[in-house]
């Protein structure tokens, strides 16, 4: 079974995990979600604001019991500083995708008033393709790839979700763990 | 100052106060060497690097301070990985150093190079693999942290050969930077006089001691709250001794090779008290048949453990000496309140069980000694004023089932992994930790074969260790399973009782050996074995190879499925699942 078929069965949760920006803690990541079957539907990684942090956005899909264990198995790693299961109701979720589709001039027209309805853009054109990049919520993503499918669609790339918490109270938030772990 | 990276490192090491390393040298870690020849630090030097760890298991085992192991890169360091899995598995502070190629060559497929922070990850509690000398004052300062506090494990340091050779300016650490690091020490109040309440709701309690009541160092405690309270406890194999077998209290083991009554006890109760165990497969047998009845209370310092296989109607997170003595207090204050349940009944039926169905066997003579028999002539000779260690296998089961642990931090064992060979060299890591003790280990002899060589190093060290050799000339767990689940179709378990010939192979790694054949030689064996202290000893008692180890739940058996040796059964004819384990 696929992870995405995974994914769909059980709900999915945005865990934004906050790490020390040291060597191999994406290995040390990636790695406890494989060897403890959990599955990842996408993970994001970046610095933050502070170059000495990194800030994961890992989408998993699993019941409560599971996405608790994978909190508890994340916190014990060293490096990882602090884990927030982000609500999708108090935060504001992300992704970026680039589709390049086959645009021959007699579509062309068609597809980039396709992008401009999504507020995506024509960020290449080529004889016989268009690049359009696209950024939003999941579903905006699907909404435009269904529409941008019949045209053809030579490859198309997702970055996986980034999400932030809105607001600035933290009690928002759902589960907020200051790392308490032992381990 | 300024020193090279090596000498930084034996500083280092001499700053956290070890005492002793056990390792063996090889290429990338050669700087490292050359210093140890003017610290004060002990070295040992092992015969295969998988002693090495399991010393330092032993030494940690013993003494409650992280052992420490050093060995070289590429097979230096895969040689150690069992050990460190083993560490990881049953929660026992050791730090590994391991030499690595140069920076420039990492990643080319160099002269004995493996990717051991890669390797190793998923069975350390944390790795490093150093990049600048500078970072080693640091690495070791936390490496020691680590391994020894939280929930105790095994940590990595690879250190490149040009990173040891290069030097660096000096210094200590006065504080350490770790802010994704920080266990939980003290157990929620509201959660423990939760806990308090449902103790004193409970007609049907069982204290399910763990592990971790000996890494957390929590025995008094124990005791003391298992006193207050009037609960039985079961010790499982990884916490056996931390209360006294001789203790009223006391059930013994549960699990698979358990006794009746601990078992039943835990299936029939209503309230589980668990301390620093984990609900392991080998106790719970099938999870969803265990202890149906039982509500949970969960203690542990490691919150991943907290409703893993068993959801915990009330998870406390903490250190077990802290959890334990704030619970006894919480009882007593809730005792104020309200009395507690009468306890009578649940003891009486207990007492019944422990009449009905006690571990035994036939003996003292079968086909060959009973395995059995000699544990407790070893247990009687000594006293139980030793530290037992053993390996893995049937003789493993014995030793725990037969010695009567009278004192906590006295049994060591691989408990987690199940890793054969353990025995030789977690002896003498822990012999080397507390000399003043004797030290017996019960091995196999499938096991011995696989560590003996490390009795050269006991030797050549002055390292005292006495080896009780339960030969039953078979792999004797592997054949008890292919007699009962595979139709007695025995397959690549016989070992063969004469070759080796342990005496003579124990006498030329320079150890004191014996050999007993007859019932009425092993008391007088034992004891001279015990008047030996200037060399190890090896007595090969040579044993029943049909004898069982029982009780035992097949593996995916519900616990009420315990089946009884005949021995152990007044009613039985043969070997049997009692009527009454189907009753509820
Ligand atoms: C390293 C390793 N290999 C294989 C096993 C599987 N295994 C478990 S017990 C056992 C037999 C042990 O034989 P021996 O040391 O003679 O002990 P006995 O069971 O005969 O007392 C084996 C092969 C193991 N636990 N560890
Ligand atoms: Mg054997």
């Amino acid at each position: 079974m696929s992870s995405l078929e995974i994914a769909t069965q059980n709900e999915t949760r945005i865990l934004s995990v906050l790490v020390e920006n040291k060597p191999r803690v994406l290995a040390r990541v990636s790695g406890l979600f494989a060897r403890r079957g959990f599955n990842i539907h996408s993970l994001a990684v970046a610095p933050t604001d502070d170059p000495e942090r990194s800030r994961m956005t890992i989408v998993v899909a699993g019941d409560d019991a599971t996405v608790e264990q994978m909190t508890k198995q994340l916190n014990k790693l060293i490096n990882v500083i602090k884990i927030t299961d982000l609500d999708p109701e108090v935060s504001v979720q992300r992704e970026l995708m680039l589709v390049q589709v086959k645009a021959d001039p007699s579509v062309r027209a068609q597809i980039i008033e396709i992008a401009g309805v999504f507020r995506a853009q024509v960020i290449d054109v080529g004889t016989e393709t268009l690049i359009v990049e696209c950024t939003g919520t999941p579903e905006k993503l699907h909404g435009l790839e269904d529409l941008l499918r019949p045209y053809g669609v030579v490859e198309l790339v997702r970055t996986g979700r980034i999400a932030i918490a809105r607001g600035t109270k933290a009690p928002k938030l759902k589960a907020v763990k200051n790392k308490p772990a032992a381990g | 100052m300024k020193l090279t990276g090596a000498q930084a490192l034996i500083k280092s090491l001499e700053e956290v106060g070890v005492e002793v390393i056990f390792g063996l040298p090889g290429g990338a870690i050669l700087p490292v060497y050359d210093p140890i020849l003017e610290s004060h630090i002990r070295h040992i030097l092992v015969r295969h690097e998988q002693g090495a760890g399991h010393a330092a298991e032993g030494y940690a085992y013993a003494t409650g301070r992280p052992g420490v192991a050093m060995v070289t890169s590429g097979p230096g360091a895969t040689n150690i990985v069992t050990p460190v899995a083993d560490a990881y598995m049953d929660s026992v502070p050791m730090v590994v150093i391991t030499g690595q190629v140069g920076t420039p060559v990492i990643g080319t497929d160099a002269f004995q190079e493996a990717d051991v922070t890669g390797i190793t990850m998923p069975i350390t509690k944390h790795n490093y693999l150093l990049t600048d000398p500078e970072e080693i004052p640091e690495a070791v300062a936390e490496a020691f942290h680590i391994a020894s506090t939280g929930r105790p494990g095994p940590v990595l340091i690879d250190l490149p050969k040009d990173v040891s050779q290069a030097e660096t300016k000096w210094y200590w650490p006065d504080a350490l930077d770790l802010p994704g690091y920080n266990p939980t020490t003290k157990g929620h109040s509201r959660q423990i006089k939760a806990a308090a309440k449902l103790i004193l709701e409970s007609k049907k309690p069982v204290i399910y001691a763990g592990g971790g009541v000996i890494k957390g160092r929590a025995a008094d405690e124990l005791r003391s709250f298992a006193e207050l309270t009037g609960a039985p406890v079961v010790t499982t194999l990884m916490a056996r001794g931390a209360i006294p077998d001789d203790h009223e209290l006391c059930l013994g083991m549960p699990g698979m090779h358990g006794n009746y009554t601990a078992i039943t006890a835990m299936q029939r109760s209503d309230l589980l008290i668990t301390l620093g165990a984990r609900f392991d497969d080998r106790v719970t047998g099938r999870v969803d048949g265990f202890a149906p009845e039982a509500k949970i209370i969960h203690a542990d310092i490691d919150p991943a453990e907290l409703s893993k296989i068993r959801r915990a109607d009330v998870p406390i997170v903490g250190d077990l000496t802290n959890v334990i003595s704030a619970l006894s207090r919480a009882v007593q204050s809730e005792r104020e309140k309200k009395p507690s349940p009468d306890l009578g009944p649940w003891w009486a039926q207990l007492r019944e069980w422990q009449k009905k169905y006690p571990l035994a066997y036939e003996g003292p003579n079968g086909d060959g000694l009973k395995p059995q028999f000699v544990v407790e002539k070893l247990h009687e000779v000594t006293g139980g004023d030793a530290i037992l260690v053993s390996g893995v296998g049937q003789h493993q089961m014995w030793a725990s089932q037969f010695w009567r642990f009278n004192s906590p931090y006295s049994w060591i064992n691989s408990g987690g992994l199940g890793t054969m060979g353990f025995a030789i060299p977690a002896a003498i890591g822990a012999k080397v930790g507390r000399p003043d003790e004797t030290v017996w280990a019960i091995d196999g002899d499938g096991c011995f074969q696989m560590t003996g060589q490390e009795l050269i190093t006991a030797s050549i060290s002055r390292i005292p260790v006495k080896i009780a050799i339960l030969n039953n000339a078979y792999l004797g767990m592997v054949r008890q399973w292919q007699e009962l689940f595979y139709d007695e179709r025995y397959s690549e378990v016989a070992l063969g009782k004469d070759i080796p010939d342990y005496v003579g192979w124990a006498e030329s790694m320079g150890c004191a050996a014996f050999r007993v054949d007859d019932v009425d030689d092993v008391i007088p064996t034992i004891e001279k074995a015990q008047a030996i202290d200037d060399q190890p000893v090896v007595v090969d008692f040579r044993t029943d190879w049909t004898e069982h180890v029982y009780p035992m739940i097949p593996a995916g058996a519900s616990n009420d499925e315990v089946i009884l040796s005949k021995a152990e059964d007044p009613d039985a004819t043969e070997d049997h699942v009692p009527a009454e384990g189907d009753t509820r």
